[in-house]
């Protein structure tokens, strides 16, 4: 597979979404993506984990947001950002029967636009592991029992001992852009699942991905994916940056093949994000961490380095012209690394230290955007056009 | 009845952090409380109706643990968040 043709670049300007662990920022870019200017904080106190745009308007914001002490909640602009109104129904469980537990929306992690000729149509991911749809531009959401009332959740799921230290988390949202109803979702832990009718109903989709942490190491369910992509103009090559790994699986074979043995023994394949070029299959970037002894999370020695193959992850280079060379001890969480639409393709990651750094040139060079900002959480690129 | 509200709800009432709301039960009035400022009550309650993990009401002074504490007309409500997180 190589670069498919007829897929334009995008031209003109770039605005990043920056959610961070104390409020929304937005850095926009001038038409050559040489200056950039910040502004925000956006819900300034609030833990915003994810802020998304619609690509079918272009002008439609989400954000999910909490607080320390408040409950979850999504804000929506309809005017990119310049006015924000607060979901009316916020993704929540539903209220269980009296004597029974009920489930407990605690934050709202993760946003994904609903297929493209579903206008209005989102997905949301929370913590602890449910599926949330809104059909009205995110005003509304409602529970989708296919997947949050499955007999098979709990298990999929597992307690609370398998959730990460900031809880257990339903990411990853993937819609096919071929059909509305065929979706994929990653779950910290759980593993990777898919759906053909609109999350009706959902499988396993994990043969051939470790989870090292389990008795059975090839599990059926309970892996730890970290991050999941699809290609957009290849919708059945995924890949997936896994706590035991770096993936790719070609959907026909149903089987994920560990690339990430290719990366440096010293630098190793654990990882938070991963990202796809938006126009050739075989390119994908991640940034490794340390995942040795207690699992530091930390950029492996202190150097932090992109690490790109353009070969679907048989040979890997490393990249990291302008980054620190040492004392670096930060990371990128999984929605924290993302690619714009042009050629050469931006590259773009927000840091645990709260650095933004970008490359114009698919990681030639990068440099330092923002700094001083809070803890990010994640990093959207969006096209703004000329 | 009064209901005094704490900064980090404040965005919710235009600023205002003393303001009315009726009912019989604790429940009526945050219910009451939601219509007049539409979405603060599930910042303050789960959609189980458990107040939340870092979240105290008071009425008259007295912690109030269930939604379904008695009200009366002339009772004071406070809401809190409590001390945590950094």
């Amino acid at each position: 597979m190589s670069r498919i043709p007829g897929a334009a670049p995008a031209r003109g300007r770039v605005a990043l979404l920056v959610g961070t662990r104390k409020g929304a920022f937005i850095l926009k870019s001038d038409a050559g993506r040489r200056r950039w200017r910040l502004a925000g904080p956006h819900f300034f106190g609030h833990i915003v984990h994810h802020m998304v745009l619609d690509p079918r308007d272009r002008k439609t914001l989400l954000v999910a947001a909490r607080t320390g002490h408040l409950g979850p909640t999504v804000f929506r602009s309809v005017d990119f950002g310049r006015s924000w109104r607060e979901a009316k129904r916020p993704p929540a469980f539903p209220k269980a029967p009296e004597g029974a537990k009920g489930r407990e929306v605690d934050h709202v992690f993760w946003l994904t636009p609903g297929h493209a000729s579903e206008r209005g149509a989102w997905l949301a991911g929370t913590s602890p592991q449910g599926l949330f749809r809104s059909a009205d531009g995110g005003a509304t959401w409602d529970p989708l029992p296919g997947f949050n009332e499955h007999p098979m959740r709990e298990k999929w799921t597992g307690g609370e001992q398998d959730g990460t230290p900031d809880g257990p988390k339903l990411h990853s949202i993937l819609v096919d852009p071929r059909d509305a109803a065929h979706l994929y979702i990653g779950m910290s832990s759980g593993g990777v699942f898919e759906s053909r009718d609109r999350g009706a109903s959902w499988r396993p989709l994990n043969a051939g991905c470790r989870a090292d942490f389990l008795p059975d190491p090839y599990p059926e369910y309970g892996q730890d994916p970290h991050c999941v992509r699809l290609h957009p103009l290849a919708p059945d090559r995924l890949y997936q940056q896994n706590h035991c790994g770096i993936y790719r699986m070609e959907r026909a074979e149903g089987r994920w093949v560990r690339i990430g043995e290719s990366m440096p023994r010293k630098v190793g394949d654990i990882g938070f994000p991963l990202a796809l070029h938006p126009r050739d299959p075989d390119v994908l970037w991640v940034f490794p961490m340390d995942g040795t002894s207690v699992w530091p999370r930390t950029s492996p020695g202190g150097k932090p380095a992109v690490y790109a193959s353009r070969d679907a992850g048989r040979r890997w280079r490393r990249l990291d012209r302008g980054l620190p060379r040492a004392q670096a001890w930060w990371t990128v969480k999984r929605q924290a690394l993302s690619v714009d639409a042009h050629d050469p393709v931006g590259i773009y990651f927000g840091t645990t230290s709260g650095e933004i750094w970008a490359s114009a040139d698919e990681g030639r060079r990068f440099t330092c955007l923002a700094r001083n900002l809070p803890h990010v959480y994640s990093v959207e690129a969006a096209e703004l056009g000329a | 009845m009064n209901v005094l509200i704490p900064s980090n709800l404040a965005d919710y009432t235009g600023h205002e952090h003393r303001v009315t709301a009726s009912g019989a039960t604790l429940a009526e009035a945050l219910a009451d409380l939601d219509r007049r400022y539409p979405g603060i009550r599930f910042r303050i309650v789960s959609e189980q109706d458990r107040i939340r993990r870092h979240v105290k009401i008071f009425v008259n002074r007295e912690q109030a643990k269930r939604l379904d504490a008695p009200l009366a007309a002339r009772d004071e409500i406070m809401i809190v968040c409590a001390l945590s997180g950094g």
